[in-house]
């Protein structure tokens, strides 16, 4: 078999440095199968989050050679192994030890986001009644398996870390997801506009570029979005039309 | 290679901004024949037979330098400088803000577009409307430019030539160009969460929502036709090439 050498991040709050490991890699081989190999075979104090695999829970998200990734989804035959692979923690997030962040932030804005509030039930059994054409718009957000990878290469958080100020790509998804459901009633067209930051997004597609379940990020949450807010808050016409017309 | 992109982009908005400046800026050679170079279509004020108002008028000041695509290249022009494609491209290109996805940036200080200038591109959807109103224009242009004139008779034929055919194309571009738009797509039907009930919007939605995709070519494309349109009337209108007749 073939050997391979992979540059992982090791440390902590007290600081990182890349560590080089040397192991044996074969067919079929993932990123993640890697790590577990260097973890069994020369170092079992190596932190990863990862769960099932198969790129469905979001958890083995970091940096591979640069760019964010699913390291269960990163096949090794897509790399150059002829010189050594990167992986790094994502950098949009404190590093706890080596591999694993803290992404507990995103959970805290999530919470900021309001709730889903449907419309008075259609029927007196207290149902609602939904055409499946209205549903479809807001499917493609549900796919999100929230690995962040699209808040770590957004670089309003990346770079900038407007943390306070800005919600990041992942929560614009959400937002648009319960915001165009054909049943919710809630208004937060302010909020997206004033506490979410929604005008720091400058439209450069790195978000829809590395999301693993290929959501159209930019195309069809964020400027939809945008393009709510301009209703309500920058177009006069608009607004004049409305008052006109009541 | 993460600067590549960003560099083409740099490369082919920088040429056809120096292109379009230098040709806007001419005042001369924009027609041929029934042809109409798009940069100066509509002509509202000039000398050529496509003007609806006739020559330059007496009220323009002598110091400021008049051509007729001086009137109406800003509507195109911040058509495309509002749009949400143009906008993520040459915010890496020229800004390097970023330079590319995952690339560091040269500076620590960011507004993105929440305030002051950019806050301004909220205005797209009003370009939008001039720009679908220049469609129906290069439309009509399109159809006189169907119309040749006997040089010897002056009446005039159907006719097809090469010109005809740059300006069919140009004008089929520069329509996929505004009919992907993003602003449309909401106008028509993204603002409605309901959309099942207003069937006709429903369907206009879809239809932006299909070509949608591929915003981006038509903006490349487009971008490309414009300026290859007005370089093919202003040679042939210098007599350096020949304009093809088919029919």
């Amino acid at each position: 078999m073939a050997k391979a050498t992979f540059r992982i991040t090791r440390g902590g709050k007290d600081g990182l440095k890349p560590v080089d490991y040397t192991t044996e890699v074969g067919e079929g081989m993932v990123v993640l199968d890697a790590v577990h190999q260097i973890q069994a075979e020369s170092a079992p104090d190596l932190a990863v989050r990862w769960n099932c695999k198969a790129g469905k829970c979001g958890s083995c998200s970091a940096e591979v050679n640069g760019m964010p990734k699913l390291m269960c989804m990163t096949r090794l035959t897509d790399l150059n192994l002829d010189e050594p692979v990167t992986i790094e923690p994502m950098r949009a997030f404190p590093v706890i030890r080596d591999l694993v962040t803290d992404v507990s932030w995103n959970f805290e804005v999530k919470k900021r986001i309001k709730k889903f509030k449907p419309r008075a039930p259609d029927a007196p059994d207290g149902t609602w009644r939904m055409s499946q054409v209205d549903v479809d718009r807001v499917q493609e957000f549900r796919k999100c398996i929230e690995c962040f990878l699209c808040q770590d290469v957004c670089h309003v958080l990346r770079d900038h870390h407007k943390h306070d100020e800005f919600i990041g790509p992942r929560f614009f998804v959400y937002t648009a997801a319960l915001e165009m459901h054909p049943l919710d009633v809630e208004d937060r067209l302010g909020d997206l506009r004033k506490t979410d930051g929604l005008g720091y997004c400058n439209i450069t597609k790195c978000c829809t570029k590395v999301c693993p379940e290929n959501i159209t990020i930019t195309d069809n949450a964020i400027i939809p979005l945008k393009e709510r807010v301009v209703d309500r808050f920058f177009d006069p016409l608009r607004a004049l039309i409305s008052k006109v017309t009541g | 290679m993460w600067w590549l992109q960003p560099l083409g982009v740099f490369l082919g908005l920088s040429t056809f901004i120096v292109y379009s400046t230098w040709a806007a800026f001419q005042g001369a050679h924009y027609t041929h024949g029934p042809y109409l170079s798009p940069f100066y279509s509509p002509e509202i004020f000039g000398d050529s037979p496509h003007s609806w108002f006739g020559p330059k008028p007496g009220f323009w000041p002598s110091f400021i330098p008049f051509s007729p695509a001086l009137l109406i290249l800003w509507a195109p022009g911040l058509f495309r400088f509002t749009c949400y494609y143009y906008r993520g491209a040459y915010y890496k290109a020229f800004w390097s803000d970023p330079s590319a996805c995952m690339v560091g940036e040269p500076r620590n200080e960011y507004r993105g577009e929440n305030s002051l200038p950019l806050i301004l591109q909220n205005a797209h959807r009003y370009f939008l409307y001039i720009a679908l109103a220049f469609i129906v224009l290069l439309a009509h242009d399109v159809w006189l430019a169907l119309w040749f004139k006997d040089p010897v008779t002056g009446v005039e034929h159907f006719g097809i030539g090469l010109g005809t055919i740059i300006l069919t194309v140009n004008t089929v571009l520069l329509g996929g160009y505004t009919f992907s738009c993003h602003s449309l797509r909401h106008l028509l039907g993204g603002s409605i969460d309901v959309l099942s009930k207003h069937p006709a919007r429903l369907k206009a939605y879809s239809c932006v929502t299909c070509i949608n995709p591929k915003h981006m070519n038509f903006a490349w494309f487009s971008l490309c036709s414009v300026g290859f349109s007005d370089l093919y009337i202003r040679l042939c209108s210098m007599g350096i090439w020949t304009d093809w007749r088919i029919l």
